[in-house]
């Protein structure tokens, strides 16, 4: 095989991987804040956010780790609601340390009911998941504590500021969501560049072969669990507290479960990257579709019917996805630059 | 197939430590000559069976391995050799027996400890992890020496860099040894089959076993590749001193190879002994190597 072909290609892709990176933080905190509308912040970059930045947490635990959840939904929402309760609570709580609390506590109940993945797989292990996507939402709407008696269970977001500066602001908003993104998704990437991540992956293609050599097998689920959900959850809390402000228990419902799982299929599994590009293509597709809808079908095209076409260009689309390109956008867009590339030189 | 659920069951039930050593009991006093074999026995199965459902893979095998030799355990397909390895592995847990693993007795292996009891294996079908580079792989070898929490890698504190530093030269010196330079940095799964085993083999290697278990190391392999295969296995007994167990189905292979040979057909031990001695034993000719050789019309 093309060994040397590899060989000569690795020195630049090392430094594309973090020219790609550099150049996004650039645009992040210059281009953007500067130049976007407050449109495009509160209606695409926010949900891309807090979305992306679950699915990078749930690709952490199915991707990296081969454990198959269909319980994120549940985590954002006890991270979304850990946060709300601790602002509310703890007098004079800085916002940073309510998200990691909020994590924290996220990564408890993803720890609970991580315990199945001790006996269960793959399917089974789905299914057992599930238990946390209804139990959460039971106990949020159950016990009024929780949404500080309100009637519905709806929770609003609380000032958010950081030493002393407001960030209520849809450009503050934006500006803590992408800075919170960027430094978990850092951690994420240092975590599965690790040896403790060589473990996940080792748990995930071989467990008899990976117990043998000494993988602590039960400790690396538990583990990709509980770091997983405190992503997740923080995911959650800037669902709630930078994108919709106001939340309800049953706005963390299993359909956002499945998008977060559809955003890894879609973007790529075990790729952090592909949780971007996942997450870009979930948030920006219903509305060129809406766009094209409309321009094609003019009035005829209304939103029962834009909701139902979404659906069957999802479900088709994941479907192709998972037979013609399991690795998804991420390796899709690998292909590309490597053609651009070969184009080039 | 190891089965999965098996071995997950089998993981959560405590292992039965006894801790006796070998060849230091007073039983064996009053026989001076049964107490040398047992005082260089790395390894010592007694009365090993284990069944499933109805079939008996193994009945009252017991078998006894010294420091440093290459021991050879062969056999007709599903004669049992790999629920040995299994079991001494901890990954199936015998019915009856013992196992003494460099002193201490198990009735059951924990297979969690056993890198840290010094065993390392190789898997019947290829057991690599397909989404680590080569070198990942083999470096996964030494998970069993790391400390350092997940904290400390993210932070890549000191301790997780050292214990990175220390592990990656003995994955090179391993690399170096079996000839993998030229792909240590591509993705296990796009390697051919033959040089996937020898990853499986440098991956155990690196663990610096005391005993090493290989279940059929060259099945599979063209003659070059069983030749090369060959070498390695004998270059590390050479110049490691590692104890190493042969399972094989193949004679042939393993007659210059090993320095015993144990020969196991529908799950009991049937010879023992010299790899000459087995070769010219009419039990095993007519069991096992007759089968192929007796439709010619002759024996060995
Ligand atoms: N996990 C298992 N479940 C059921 N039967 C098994 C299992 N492992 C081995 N066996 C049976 O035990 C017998 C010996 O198998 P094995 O140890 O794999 O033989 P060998 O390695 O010598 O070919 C076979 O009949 C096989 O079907
Ligand atoms: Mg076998």
């Amino acid at each position: 095989m093309a060994v040397q072909a590899l060989d000569a290609a690795r020195l630049p892709i090392h430094w594309q991987k973090l020219a790609l990176p550099a150049a996004l933080i650039a645009v992040a905190y210059g281009l953007i804040p500067a130049y976007a509308s407050s449109y495009l912040v509160e209606a695409i970059l926010l949900p891309f956010l807090a979305l992306s930045l679950a699915a990078v947490g749930l690709n952490l635990l199915t991707g990296y780790c081969g454990q198959l959840s269909l319980g994120s939904s549940a985590f954002m929402a006890v991270g979304a609601f850990a946060a709300y309760n601790f602002n509310l609570r703890v007098e004079g709580l800085p916002l940073a340390a309510t998200m990691i609390l909020a994590g924290i506590s996220a990564a408890g109940i993803g720890v609970v009911f991580g315990l199945p993945s001790l006996r269960l797989r793959g399917f089974y292990l789905a299914v057992s998941t599930l238990a946390a996507q209804f139990f959460v939402q039971w106990a949020l709407t159950k016990f009024g504590w929780f949404s500080n008696d309100n009637p519905s269970g709806v929770i609003s977001a609380p000032h958010l500021t950081v030493a002393g500066f407001s960030l209520d602001s849809a450009s503050g908003r934006y500006l803590l969501s992408v800075t919170t993104v960027i430094g978990l998704t850092a951690v994420v990437w240092r975590l599965v560049n690790s040896a403790t991540g060589r473990n996940f992956i080792a748990v995930r293609d071989n467990e008899t072969a990976a117990r043998v050599i000494g993988v602590p097998v039960l400790r690396t689920k538990l583990l990709a669990f509980a770091i997983s959900s405190f992503i997740i959850g923080v995911a959650g809390v800037l669902w709630a507290f930078t994108y919709l402000r106001t939340v309800e228990p049953a706005g963390f419902n299993l359909d956002r479960s499945f998008q977060i799982l559809f955003i890894i299929i879609i973007g790529g599994l075990a790729s952090i990257r592909g949780a971007f590009l996942g997450a870009a293509f979930i948030v920006v597709f219903p509305l060129f579709l809406s766009r094209l809808g409309a321009f094609v079908f003019g009035g005829l095209f209304d939103s029962g019917v834009l909701d139902m076409s979404q659906r069957i260009v999802l479900g088709a689309l994941i479907i192709i996805f998972l037979i013609a390109e399991p690795n998804g956008l991420s390796a899709l867009f690998d292909r590309l630059r490597r053609r651009i590339g070969s184009r080039s030189s | 197939m190891i089965g999965a659920s098996l071995g997950a069951a089998a993981y959560e039930r405590a292992p039965e430590i006894s801790g006796i050593l070998a060849g230091a009991g007073s039983v064996e006093d009053t026989r001076p000559a049964l107490l040398s074999a047992k005082a260089d026995a790395i390894l010592t199965l007694s009365g090993i069976g284990i069944a499933f459902g109805g079939v008996k893979a193994l009945s009252d095998v017991g078998l006894e391995v010294k420091s440093g030799e290459i021991r050879a355990v062969i056999g007709p397909n599903g004669a049992g050799k790999s629920s040995l390895i299994n079991i001494i592995s901890g990954l199936y847990h015998a019915d009856h027996g013992k196992i003494a693993i460099d002193g201490q007795s198990f009735s059951r292996v924990p297979a969690s400890h056993l890198a840290r009891l010094g065993v390392a294996r190789t898997f019947q079908n290829l057991a690599l992890f397909g989404g680590l580079s080569v070198r990942d792989n083999i470096a996964s070898g030494r998970v069993h020496t790391r400390r350092a929490s997940f904290v400390e890698h993210i932070a890549r504190l000191p301790r997780a860099r050292r214990e990175d530093a220390a592990i990656a030269e003995k994955v090179d010196q391993t690399i170096a040894f079996l000839h993998l330079e030229a792909v240590a940095d591509r993705l296990v799964a796009t390697l051919p089959y033959g040089l996937q085993k020898r990853v499986e083999l440098a991956r155990a290697l690196v663990a610096e076993p005391k005993i090493l278990l290989l279940d059929e190391p060259m099945a599979g392999m063209t003659a070059t590749e069983k030749a090369e295969m060959a070498g390695f296995v004998r270059a590390a007994r050479d110049r490691h001193g590692v104890t190493i167990i042969l399972i094989e189905h193949d004679i042939g292979v393993v007659m210059g190879l090993s320095d015993r040979v144990a020969v196991l057909d529908y799950g009991r031990k049937i010879a023992d002994g010299a790899p000459a001695e087995v070769r010219a034993d009419p039990a095993v000719i007519r069991a096992y190597i007759g089968t192929a050789e007796a439709e010619d019309g002759e024996g060995i």
